[in-house]
């Protein structure tokens, strides 16, 4: 019976096996496939899990994230505290170690993370680098005590283990949940760093404070400028156009219902019960078959008789959907980035394929900003920074569509525009469409591109006419200047003429230069208050001439060299150096 | 206010002249009026070619120059800049090159950083807008251009006082001074039976060696490229005071053609000075696209026509001035051979070619337009 215990021995074998190899095929599906990249979306994932526990539970996030460079060669601790509702402590293990392990991969609901696999594969292959498991502590509130655990992931049988449990008798905070693993990594600063990816979190998340402290022991912190969560996202039930077949499929096996046409009206939206008898019918399948009894032929014509052109089914509801909104976007853009003008537009939800989306774009331009650069792309799907493949995504190709010399900028053919400009945008929904499984770039649906690129050119038009209003007031100070300077020339050469003194002339002069330059000057006011119509609520204007915001309270204080948060209604206070276009 | 209120009287002399414009000026800031001048316009667009009298002369156009104008504001500044600069140099009795001028009108404003005048290139067209605006010449502002040009010939003339016999002038030449005007200039006598103008400075040097214009009796004369107003008006002044013909020699290609044109029509930038310039009757000599062939140049000496050279062709092809049958037979020759030759070709057939033979068969055979 020799052969028999070789199956058994090599079935084994590759269960052992199977886990890190797991790991070592797919690294670059879960962003892991670089020292550095795995540094980055260990903090993100963790990062990501925070704020949306954080929102989930009405909670005002507040989120420590530190970086400690720890023994031995690129090794590094990563440690991210929240202020979250905490984690019951039977879950944890769960949540940390086991894969696909969640409560988000089966609902349709605009959130940060969407498979349930983000921090648990952070702990896996922390343990597989460096053979330390994952240690957490949390509390899930002032009356009960904290509890610390490490969480070993049994690699044979994808289990996860609880070990060193024990109770803490005393804890920072409340509530909360700390996350500490090390890893194989290397840090560095720059573009795809832990710091851009903070910053960016930080502006497209102007309701939650961060704080963050590098390897060197550098902190930076970011004070919330807003100070409430936005809405929760409601769940949706699958439109029948934003199902796949093996969805489709896998959702007949799974459905409670007892009959198809039940299945088809209860489990999805837009489709009422007549409709769903309708579809069976044209699918050949008997309304009231059990779903499950379903074959793969004729689940196949039930998706063609959804997807057929003559099945009318109404878009999705949209109210599903939480945009960041005008004055939180603002307030995130002004609380990470220094710059003059800052216009930003949310445009009304859409959809594509039967999903639900939004847009929202913000653009920042002037001060800081460096003006020879080529404009960077902030690119955010459901709040998250995507960080790679910035070429090949939806959003960076709608950016490049706009035609950015109609705003007063210059663009090379089939490039980004040039200038001091940061262009963000954020696309939410409940199933956002990552061109791979990496989850770094949007695929180009042309529902999208043309939603991003109306909201980029609503906003561009805005700063088109603060660019050319900025640039007219300069050439009328200009215009003051040079007449003042030509009158002198003109009066002394007439004066060497006549060989006589003109004074008279030269104040006659000077008063048609004061009329002239007066009538000029109030032209361009009237032309620039019938912009301001059209502007007011998405722009804020920033005094380039006035030096960085005074911080007033002790906690923005600690935010010193970045500007404190804006105020939302700051830029109604007539006081504040803050003015509107 | 109406333009002819801005005239400036013809009667009045140079002086006179910016002394009114200065006034007129006053006048406009009296009655709360953006000071302006109205210049004749010299471009393109605003000159004709007199079929009668065979010379371009320029039309009643004008372009208002205001000080409340941002795009024009400097150039209204360095007008009365120039202005000034003339009207010193009219008290003083003094005549300058205009090369001095720039350097008198031009400092720091008084913002630090501007300056009045960038370079000579921005105030040499202010001048000569000055010239038209007030109907006066360079010469009677008191300014000369840079001198260019030698003649060297049978004639004897006054030059500032000192009698001079350009027969005698050696390698050089006689240098001819940026005003030529009878007050400076007189012709004495001469035994010269035409005048050639050679483009090149090279090839007249080759005829001056050769004694060319000792043998045929002719004033030799080059500009050195397009001539100088003072080689222009002193060609002018010699065709009509010693009543000789002019024969003009220059590289065959397009910028040789209109050197002959210009001394022939007068130029579109200086048409108002075509009534003392232009010499209808000068003949063109030389090189023609024809000759090649006739006098058998080898190919070797030619030089591809390039597309600046096509271009310039095609443009002079449609001046009124250039629509004579002979020259638009002329110039399509030479874009359909597609080659240039320069004065210089015509050495390859040894070094007197040019002297001995083809001036003088040039001549005799009267092949010339």
């Amino acid at each position: 019976m020799a052969k028999r215990v070789t199956a058994e021995t090599l079935s084994r074998r590759q269960r052992e096996i199977s886990v890190s190899e797991f790991f070592a095929k797919n690294r670059h599906l879960l962003g892991f496939d670089s020292l550095r990249k795995a540094l980055l979306t260990t903090v993100k994932e963790a990062v990501d899990n925070s704020l949306d526990a954080c929102e989930e539970a009405g909670i005002l996030p507040e989120i420590w994230v530190e970086l400690e460079a720890a023994e031995g060669n690129n090794r590094y601790v990563v440690r991210v505290t929240d202020n979250g509702p905490g984690i019951v402590e039977t879950q944890a293990p769960r949540i940390f170690g086991q894969l696909l392990y969640g409560s988000k991969f089966h609902s349709l609901k605009q959130s940060r993370g969407q498979q349930g696999i983000g921090i648990s594969a952070a702990a896996m292959y922390g343990q597989l680098t460096t053979g330390k498991p994952v240690s957490i502590v949390s509390r899930t509130g002032p009356r009960s005590p904290a509890y610390a655990m490490q969480v070993v992931i049994d690699t044979n049988t994808n289990k996860p283990k609880a070990v060193g449990k024990k109770k803490l008798d005393d804890w920072d905070l409340d509530h909360g949940t700390r996350v500490e693993l090390e890893l194989e990594a290397q840090y560095m600063k720059g573009r795809q760093s832990v710091e851009e990816f903070l910053h960016q979190v930080a502006v497209a998340n102007p309701h939650a404070t961060l704080h963050y402290r590098d390897p060197h022991g550098e902190e930076t912190d970011y004070v919330r400028g807003v100070q409430s969560n936005p809405a929760a996202p409601s769940e949706i039930k699958p439109h029948p156009h934003g199902v796949e077949l093996g969805v489709l499929m896998k959702m007949l096996q799974s459905t409670q219902h007892a009959t198809i046409s039940q299945c088809l009206s209860r489990d999805f939206s837009r489709v009422s019960p007549q409709m769903a008898v309708g579809l069976a019918k044209r699918a050949g399948i008997d309304p009231k078959a059990r779903p499950n009894t379903v074959v793969r032929k004729a689940a196949d014509q039930l998706y063609q008789a959804l997807n057929d052109s003559a099945t009318r089914i109404r878009p999705p509801s949209t109210d599903c959907l939480s945009p960041i909104g005008v004055q939180e976007l603002l307030a995130g853009l002004t609380r990470g980035i220094r710059a003059e003008f800052y216009g930003v537009e949310t445009r009304r939800p859409a959809v594509y394929r039967g999903n639900p989306f939004q847009v929202e774009v913000g653009l920042a331009w002037g001060g800081d900003l460096p003006a020879d650069d080529l404009a960077k792309v902030l690119r955010f799907a459901n709040r998250v920074p995507l960080q790679y493949l910035a070429g090949s995504c939806c959003i960076t190709k709608a950016v490049m569509d706009v035609s950015w010399r109609n705003y007063g900028l210059t663009q090379s053919r089939g490039a980004l525009p040039s200038g001091p400009l940061i262009v963000l945008v954020h696309l939410a929904s409940v199933w956002v469409p990552f061109s791979s499984e990496s989850k770094v770039a949007v695929a180009d649906y042309d529902e999208i591109r043309k939603e991003i690129k109306l909201a980029v050119q609503t906003c561009g038009r805005r700063l088109g006419q603060y660019v050319k209003r900025k640039a007219r007031a300069k050439s009328e100070a200009r215009r003051r200047e040079v007449f003042n300077l030509y009158i002198e020339e003109v009066v002394n050469s007439v004066e060497a003429i006549t060989g006589k003194d003109q004074k008279l002339f030269r104040d006659r002069l000077l008063a048609i230069s004061r009329k002239k330059t007066e009538l000029a000057g109030m032209l361009e006011e009237q032309e620039a208050s019938s912009d301001e119509l059209e502007a007011c609520e998405n722009v804020l204007v920033v005094d380039p001439n006035a030096g960085p915001p005074v911080a007033e309270d002790a906690e923005a204080a600690a935010a010193e060299h970045l500007p404190p948060p804006l105020p939302v209604e700051a830029e109604r206070d007539p006081g504040s150096q803050l003015e509107l276009v | 206010m109406t333009a002819d209120r801005l005239k400036i009287p013809a009667s009045l002399d140079a002086k006179a002249k910016i002394e009114h414009l200065a006034k007129k000026t006053i006048a406009m800031a009296r009655r709360e009026v953006d000071p302006y001048v109205d210049i004749p316009s010299r471009t393109l667009s605003n000159v004709t070619f007199s079929k009668r009298k065979k010379i371009i002369e320029m039309g009643d156009a004008t372009q208002r120059r205001s000080l409340f104008n941002l795009n024009q504001a400097r150039k209204y500044m360095q007008t009365l800049l120039v202005a000034r600069g003339c009207s010193q140099l009219l008290d003083e009795q003094k005549t300058t090159s205009i090369r001095d001028l720039y350097y008198m009108s031009k400092h720091t404003l008084a913002d630090g950083k501007e300056n009045t005048f960038d370079g000579q290139e921005e105030s040499d067209p202010i001048i000569e807008d000055l010239e038209v605006t007030l109907g006066a010449l360079r010469e009677e502002l008191h300014l000369f251009a840079a001198k260019r040009g030698s003649v060297v010939g049978p004639l004897t003339l006054v030059d500032a006082g000192d009698v001079i016999d350009l027969s005698r002038m050696g390698s050089g030449g006689w240098s001819v001074p940026g005003i030529v005007e009878p007050e400076t200039i007189r012709f004495v006598g001469h035994g010269a039976r035409f005048i050639l103008l050679v483009e090149k400075e090279a090839v007249w040097a080759r005829l001056n060696e050769d004694k060319f214009w000792k043998r045929h009796n002719c004033i030799l004369v080059t500009g050195q490229g397009q001539p100088p107003r003072g080689v222009r008006r002193l060609l002018y002044r010699m065709v009509h005071e010693l009543e000789l013909p002019l024969y003009v020699f220059v590289d065959n290609d397009p910028w040789g053609y209109y050197i002959h044109s210009v001394v022939k029509q007068g130029s579109i930038g200086l048409a108002f000075e075509s009534r003392r310039m232009a010499v209808p009757k000068a003949r063109f000599i030389g090189l023609s696209s024809f000759d090649p062939a006739a006098y058998d140049l080898s190919e070797d000496v030619s030089i591809r026509l390039n597309d600046q050279d096509r271009s310039r062709a095609k443009e002079i092809l449609n001046y009124e001035w250039f629509k004579a049958r002979a020259w638009q037979k002329e110039i399509k020759n030479m874009l359909s051979a597609g080659v240039k030759w320069e004065l210089e070709a015509l050495s390859s057939k040894g070094l007197s070619f040019v002297t001995e033979e083809f001036l003088p068969k040039k001549i005799a055979d009267r092949d010339w337009i």
